[in-house]
């Protein structure tokens, strides 16, 4: 695991995040490790409220002022800690080295500005070479016509595009200053079925043309699979499973919730009547469970899980790692 | 979702769409009257000199005290024998310049202070609310009249009093406007990119808020010609001899039943003014307003 460090574009340790408010605190992450390499593409996976966005705001220290707080960890981004940067550095980082995706590409983009100055304004923030107006709005049509759409269309204002269009511009705003880490949060939420493969399948081929490292965010296994090489699920601000795409989706060997999650999603190949759904709910982040944070909906439920944390451990030759007392010493796998 | 989506979708071509906001602004009878007694009083202000000469509004004849209109004086002249209607056209330049320049001077506070408190919220936010709320606890003409009197009556003086008793609401308002803005997700995209607090402020916030600032300004400009002219009528304001509406009111109410239409003219004057861009203020409301389309 002791890799090279100059291949380690992004490094994530311990990271705990909670959000403060007068009446309660939530412990939205709670010791999330994540290592991603350059050009590396990573799949969060995970339910609702599982702390998956709360992470990508983390790395561009984004999270909501006044309620947000990272309580512990670090995170580096290409060996630098931006926890303690200033604000005039980490808007740098911002656009340049890592950049963001939102899930609703109509509410993502400015109403009142036509899409080619939003690109243009993408490129002058983090202008360095003094471009000239030419070269900016050579560069605006560059970038459109990279996700797709005429460049005459820049002239156009967001709501004169589609949907799918819209979210088109947002990634080739994102893409603007060739950054080094994208982080797409459900980039394909918003859209319907047959735009959502266009949107992916367009995503993979700019991620393999620039080399730009991905992380994916998503509650779809299917998005997840088509864009990923590894894939980390999460739950309940903890990554319970982390392997290669393949090892997380076809291997055979699981965290329990991750077994519950396959069963929930219907399968062509078996004609099951119904789908087994995870019984119970997230637990409240308020008050979380001591033990294993999902033990009280956990089949395999033994004494030690309500009452200690489990480590993660390493599973065969490749790169799994769960988190659960199941694979632990003694208990055998 | 789907619905806020719309809603945006529609915001979206309200901006983009001037013509639009003015197809239906051209629907609206009244706000066309508006429009066009506005446009009549802003020539009349400009082109004043070339109506009549500024000194037909200080030459004193005598033998032509507290006449009635006629052809030579349209609107009758005054108690020390002025002509009344070169009075009220450049009267016209006070009520406008006091109306419009008090009204862009407390919208640029509004701007400043209402979108820092929208867009930081926080402690900034309490102070600055809690100072402006002491402001409104006291009628705004008191406040006005309570300045003039601290700093002495004339024009300078005049435009920081209203200007103050506007500043308060102006203020609160573009706030609240902000505030609606400041939760889309397009404020957080414009971060992600590496934007300041500024240019957001500048770029993103406030152009998604000017529909409600136009029609803001434009109501009170009409509100601060009025105080304008109640300010100069009980004396606290423009003095005579200057040829103020509020100030003609003030001088002619001596001669309330010898010479009524020294009260007719200005006050009708007075009326339109602040008529015209209430008009107009309603008109853009309604065009403007995302819910009334069709």
């Amino acid at each position: 695991m002791a890799a090279a460090s100059e291949s380690v574009l992004l490094e994530i340790e311990d990271l705990h995040v909670v959000y403060q408010t007068d009446l309660s605190t939530v412990y939205a992450v709670n010791g999330v490790d994540i290592r991603l390499d350059y050009g590396h593409t990573l799949g969060l996976v995970g339910e609702t409220g599982a702390g998956k966005t709360t992470v990508a705001l983390s790395i561009l220290r984004l999270l909501p002022e006044r309620t947000g707080r990272v309580s512990r960890g670090t995170i580096r981004i290409k060996g630098r800690d931006i926890m303690t940067l200033p604000e005039k550095e980490m808007r740098e980082i911002r656009g340049q080295t890592v950049s963001m995706i939102f899930q609703d590409p109509m509410s993502a983009l400015n109403p009142v500005i036509t899409v080619g100055d939003q690109i243009a304004e993408a490129i002058l923030l983090h202008d360095k070479q003094g471009l000239t107006r030419v070269q900016v709005e050579e560069r605006v049509e560059e970038m459109l016509q990279m996700v797709g759409i005429e460049p005459e269309r820049k002239n156009g204002y967001p709501h004169q595009f589609s949907g799918g269009m819209q979210q088109r511009v947002v990634i080739s705003m994102a893409l603007a200053c060739n950054p080094d880490l994208l982080i797409a949060d459900e980039p394909t939420t918003a859209l319907d079925v047959t735009i959502q493969a266009q949107v992916l399948a367009m995503m993979r081929r700019l991620q393999e043309e620039l080399g730009t490292a991905m992380i994916v965010i998503s509650h779809d296994f299917g998005v997840v699979a088509e864009t990923c090489d590894f894939v980390a699920v999460m739950y309940a601000g903890e990554i319970v499973e982390y392997g290669t795409a393949e090892e997380v989706l076809d291997g055979n060997i699981h965290h329990p919730y991750t077994v519950g999650l396959f069963g929930s999603i219907p399968s062509l190949e078996s004609d099951a009547k119904r789908l087994s759904p995870i019984e119970g709910l997230m637990p409240d982040p308020t008050a979380l469970p001591p033990g294993c944070k999902f033990a009280p909906r956990c089949p395999h439920r033994m004494d030690v899980c309500t009452e200690q944390k489990p480590d993660t451990y390493l599973i065969g030759d490749g790169d799994l790692k769960i988190m659960c007392h199941l694979f632990g010493e003694g208990t055998g796998k | 979702m789907a619905l806020s989506a719309k809603t945006r979708a529609r915001k979206a071509k309200k901006h983009s769409e001037v013509k639009e906001v003015w197809r239906r602004f051209r629907k609206n009878k009244a706000a066309m009257i508006g429009l066009g007694l506005a446009i009549l009083i802003v020539l009349v202000a400009v082109f004043a000199d070339v109506i009549v000469p500024y000194d037909r509004t200080t030459t004193q004849v005598a033998e032509k005290r507290l006449q009635g209109p006629s052809s030579e004086h349209p609107f009758g002249t005054d108690h020390l024998g002025r002509d009344l209607f070169a009075r009220i056209v450049h009267g016209s330049r006070y009520s406008l310049f006091i109306g419009v320049s008090t009204s862009v001077l407390s919208l640029v506070v509004g701007c400043l202070l209402g979108a820092a408190c929208g867009y930081f919220g926080g402690r900034l936010d309490n102070v600055v609310m809690r100072l402006l709320d002491v402001f409104m606890s006291v009628p705004p003409v008191l406040l006005s009249l309570a300045v003039v009197a601290a700093l002495g009556p004339n024009l300078r003086n005049l435009l920081i009093a209203i200007t103050i008793s506007c500043v308060p609401g102006t203020v609160r308002l573009i706030r609240s406007v902000v505030l609606t803005v400041v939760d889309q997700d397009f404020i957080d995209a414009a971060r992600s990119y590496g934007a300041s607090n500024l240019r957001i402020i500048v770029k993103y916030v406030l152009p998604n808020a000017i529909g409600p600032i136009i029609v803001h300004t434009t109501m009170n400009i009409a509100n601060m010609i009025l105080s304008a002219a109640g300010l100069s009528f009980i004396g606290m304001g423009v003095q005579p001899p200057a040829p103020e509406w509020g100030a003609l009111l003030s001088s002619a109410r001596v001669y309330m039943f010898r010479a009524p239409y020294l009260l007719y003219f200005p006050g009708s004057a007075i009326l339109m003014a602040a008529l015209s861009f209430n008009l107009v203020g309603d008109g853009l409301r309604d065009a403007l307003d995302p819910r009334l389309r069709n």
